[in-house]
């Protein structure tokens, strides 16, 4: 077994653990550290449930290795929910029944910020191409793009 | 957590990635976004014994206009690509074809060497290497040489890299009069393409790549002759230019019946 010593931020606190080189990301951040909130679904990049951000972008969680992390900044929905940084689109998916199991959520508010904060939410078809990369098992997706839509007019495009 | 055992090491510079490379031989895997990597070590179709994580070689980076051509460093993400001015200027293929290509979350990590050495042949960036005739820079321990997209592509995930070769840049003729166009068809968007085309016309030749249709993105060139008569020619003479396999999402006379759709739409682009 191959380990390695890393360390990096997440959520604004050091880190410096010892991992296993094949080991994910979102492993990393749900078995040692303890973050669970970044969810894993398909395990191969293609629902976007393990959706967290490195060094200021969303990546994949389970397609990036921990040992590929050193000195990076991470980011997990735990740490964009303290900041207060996503409430309004928090608040917009409450409203707007966005979200059923919730399963998904963390991974597409993460997405949908990103979005928000690059300014180009012009209209649902932009909204929904960003999105394409996650998927939602309950909510048929409607209500999503709502939530999305309702933050992007209230602070013309701008979170 | 689902990868076989490997070890890891990051190289500092590009010499001490060749050299770790030349020791391990088709033992190691070089790892660079690992967006088509790392599924295929969590789903154990690979299973290398060492990972040579080329992330931290600045050699690698970088977009310059050298010698009439647009070089772009291996080490480029797809997100930094979609954006930049001189790749939008110079290669408008490349700009049209980015956004197809997965989804934000993969186009933030993944690099544009990454995909065109892995040659997946429904991926877009190895047909659009191949529509504008660029080629390869390609290092080892011997030095580093030169090898055209059409030498590049050999068979399915196959090409002219061998164990110990690092791709390390792709180059683009400059064209500032070439016409380009670009289309696929995938059934969710960013998903790989069940067909696609990556075109580029100049001087009156005219270059089809097209990807998801075979195993490795593939030149038309009965259709590239025909298409100066009529476009309907060229979607004819496509019958003789792909026999595209069956997979798991359609069938091989359906890719082909989609290819001639492509065909038709895009052909005006490059007018």
């Amino acid at each position: 077994m191959s380990t390695i010593d890393i360390s990096l931020i997440v959520n604004g606190e050091n880190v410096q653990q010892t991992v296993e080189a094949r080991k994910t990301l979102v492993d990393f951040l749900r078995e040692d550290l303890g973050l669970t909130g970044s969810h894993v679904g398909c395990e191969h990049g293609v629902c976007g449930a393990c959706t967290v951000r490195v060094d200021g972008e969303i990546v994949r969680g389970c397609l990036v290795l921990a040992v590929q992390c050193e000195d990076t900044i991470v980011e997990t929905i735990e740490g964009v929910s303290d900041t207060g940084e996503i409430a309004a689109l928090q608040d917009a998916f409450q409203r707007r029944n966005a979200l059923q199991c919730g399963y998904c959520t963390p991974g597409i508010l993460l997405t949908a910020q990103e979005l928000l904060k690059s300014g180009s939410a012009k209209n649902r078809e932009t909204i929904r191409q960003y999105m394409s990369g996650n998927y939602c098992r309950c909510t048929g997706y409607q209500a999503i793009i709502d939530a999305v839509e309702a933050v992007a007019q209230m602070h013309g495009s701008k979170p | 957590m689902k990868p076989r055992n490997f070890d890891y090491v990051r190289p500092k510079s590009l010499p001490e990635a060749l050299a770790v490379l030349q020791r391990h031989g088709p033992d190691a895997k070089i790892i660079a976004g690992g967006q088509s990597l790392v599924p295929i070590l969590n789903m154990r179709l690979a299973s290398p014994s060492i990972l040579v994580d080329i992330g931290a070689l600045h050699e690698l980076r970088g977009i310059s206009v050298e010698n009439g051509m647009l070089r772009i460093g291996a080490l480029t993400r797809h997100a930094q690509a979609e954006h930049s001015p001189e790749i939008r200027r110079h290669a408008p293929l490349f700009a049209k074809a980015i956004p197809y290509i997965a989804h934000p979350a993969i186009r933030n990590r993944g690099t544009i060497g990454g995909s065109i050495a892995l040659a997946d042949p429904a991926a877009e960036l190895p047909a659009c290497l191949l529509a504008l005739d660029g080629e390869v820079e390609i290092a080892n321990i011997k030095g580093t040489h030169t090898v055209k997209a059409g030498d590049f592509f050999k068979d399915l995930y196959e090409t002219a890299l061998n164990p110990g070769d690092v791709l390390i840049a792709i180059r683009l003729p400059q064209a500032p009069k070439a016409r380009v166009g670009f289309a696929e068809l995938a059934r969710r968007h960013g998903d790989y393409a069940m067909a696609g085309l990556a075109a580029c016309q100049e001087d009156g030749k005219v270059r089809l790549a097209f990807f998801g249709v075979a195993s490795t993105p593939i030149r038309a060139k009965h259709a590239e002759a025909a298409i100066s008569k009529s476009i309907e020619q060229a979607v004819s003479a496509l019958d003789r230019d792909l026999d595209p396999p069956d997979d798991l999402h359609s069938s091989g006379a359906v890719k082909k019946h989609l290819a001639k759709t492509l065909l038709r739409r895009i052909a005006g682009d490059l007018q």
